[in-house]
């Protein structure tokens, strides 16, 4: 096993920021009051939270009576859906999403279709679009809310979020995005995307695991989820995660003060490496948007190999990603979101995900652009008898 | 997913893959669990068989019971190669994780389908 680590999976997590550890640190031990409580002690922790919460809103746009903090993205998207859900059930039962969401939205969307809701899958193209035009006509007297994630964690392809919204108000429909994969990567502004409801999660941005929050827009009618204390305006009962959303806030405004910086140096990262591995290595094929995608995307299928045997191969030399096949219950399992834009089995299991981000260096992508071709190759030797 | 080592030395440095030009056993077996693919190519002769080659689309656990398999099976009689199971290849690699014993599942499958299309060449009945 490599000693070193060339980590391209920033979709699935990040390492948490040294500046946001050290923004964090004394919420442990010297600042470590309940927020609730009425001595001086807690003053500090309540100055905290209302800092937090402001860094939080100004990242979106939004205020910060419309930041509500939760224990992570999942949450955040439980929450949405199952709380708007419950409060408008005598305006209507159905939900629009659409086939490519997260499972944090499809199992939720299960959930409540075993509750009496109904729920409409809208389907994407090849390139893991959705079409605003087919949210509409799916609208009906019945609609309660519309969930389409701003960009999808696979292929990072980022939806035409302000024309949904559009269309959803445009009806009277309540419109929600899970941004877990966009925000730090794609500039947000709640009213000019005319989003009521976001979802986002600290670790995607090098924020601490296990926070989050939900905007809600002034006014939206949702159900309290957890219920107990006054925390959250009484709507998100619990003793603040202090230290946590310390972090989110100093984590997201870290990501979204140079946005642009960001992405354009990532951008370019992925885009020499893409450029470089569709010259270098015979059929391979993108998955996802070619141009409206996330800055650090990148979501390649080799035809005629086991992305899980590439993964172990490449494991060996210490580099970390992901694919779209797991085939680990004895069950097929293609990724859904590569079977929605109608890429077949046989290419699907063979992705590769590789998401760049703050650890990614030149030096990384030349190794991968070194090593990954001879791991294809290999592969492909061993299933076809030769490259 | 955590392999032993020989999991991991045979799935990097996997034994007897190819084709045999001259093979008087083939097959290509799938499965239909995972879409695994394995095509075996058996020398045979009196009853024994003397070469073997293989060609596997699948995981690491795949490639390693499909290269642990072969090497298992070459020189044996055919009755020995159609005694071999999936646990027998699975234990010769020193285990597998429980999720990935179906992998080792298709090394088999494909054995006992050469040696029976083989039978059938011969005018035999199949086992």
């Amino acid at each position: 096993m490599s000693e070193k680590i060339y980590y391209f999976d920033h979709a699935a997590t990040t390492p948490t920021h040294p500046e946001v550890v050290a923004a964090m640190l004394p919420y442990f031990t010297e600042h470590f009051g309940n927020p609730s409580s009425l001595y001086g002690l807690a003053d500090e922790s309540r100055e905290a939270v209302t800092h937090a919460r402001g860094q939080v809103a100004d990242a979106l746009g939004a205020s910060p009576g419309e930041i509500f903090f939760t224990a992570g993205g999942t949450e955040s998207d439980n929450w949405a859906l199952k709380g708007v859900a419950l409060a408008n059930r005598e305006k209507g039962d159905h939900i629009i999403t659409t086939a490519i969401e997260h499972h944090a939205i499809l199992h939720t969307c299960e959930f409540l279709e075993r509750q009496g809701f109904s729920v409409t899958y809208l389907p994407v193209d090849r390139y893991g679009m959705v079409d605003p035009a087919a949210v509409e006509e799916a609208i009906t007297d019945r609609t309660i809310l519309v969930s389409v994630m701003t960009a999808n964690n696979e292929v990072g392809t980022i939806q035409p979020i302000a024309e949904i919204g559009a269309v959803a108000h445009k009806h009277g429909v309540l419109f929600h995005t899970d941004a877990v994969q966009a925000v730090g990567n794609v500039p947000i502004d709640v009213d000019a995307m005319q989003i009521d409801l976001l979802s986002l999660s600290g670790h995607k941005f090098y924020g601490p695991k296990g926070t989050g929050a939900l905007y809600i827009r002034d006014g939206v009618a949702i159900e309290t989820f957890v219920h107990g204390g006054g925390q959250e305006k009484g709507r998100r009962a619990g003793t603040e995660n202090l230290p946590g959303l310390v972090g989110l806030g100093a984590a997201i405004k870290r990501a979204c003060d140079d946005i642009h910086g960001h992405t354009a140096r990532v951008a370019q990262l992925r885009d020499r490496f893409l450029d470089e591995i569709l010259e270098s290595v015979p059929e391979v094929t993108l998955n996802g948007h070619p141009t409206e995608r996330l800055p650090g995307n990148i979501n390649i299928s080799f035809a005629g190999i086991d992305g899980e045997a590439l993964l172990t191969l490449l494991g060996m030399q210490g580099v970390c990603a992901s694919t779209g096949s797991a085939c680990s219950s004895g069950e097929e399992t293609p990724s859904h979101v590569l079977t929605a834009m109608g890429v077949p089995p046989s290419l699907a299991r063979a992705s590769l995900r590789l998401s760049l981000g703050d650890l990614t260096t030149e030096a990384d992508v030349d190794f991968l652009l070194d090593t990954l071709p001879d791991a294809v190759a290999r592969l492909r030797r061993l299933s076809r008898g030769h490259a | 997913m955590q392999f032993t080592e020989t999991v991991m030395d045979h799935f990097t440095n996997p034994r007897n893959v190819g084709v045999l030009e001259d093979a008087d056993a083939f097959v290509e077996v799938g499965s239909s669990e995972c879409g695994d693919t394995t095509a075996l190519y058996l020398k045979i002769e009196e009853g024994r068989i003397v070469d073997v080659r293989f060609r596997t689309l699948g995981c690491a656990a795949a490639i390693a019971s499909s290269s642990m398999a072969t090497e298992m099976i070459k020189g044996k009689s055919l009755e020995e190669a159609w005694a071999l199971t999936n646990r027998e290849v699975a234990d010769a690699l020193g285990g597998l994780p429980e999720p990935k014993m179906h992998c080792s599942v298709l090394a088999e499958d494909a054995i006992r389908e050469a040696i029976n299309s083989y039978r059938e060449k011969q005018g035999l009945e199949p086992w």
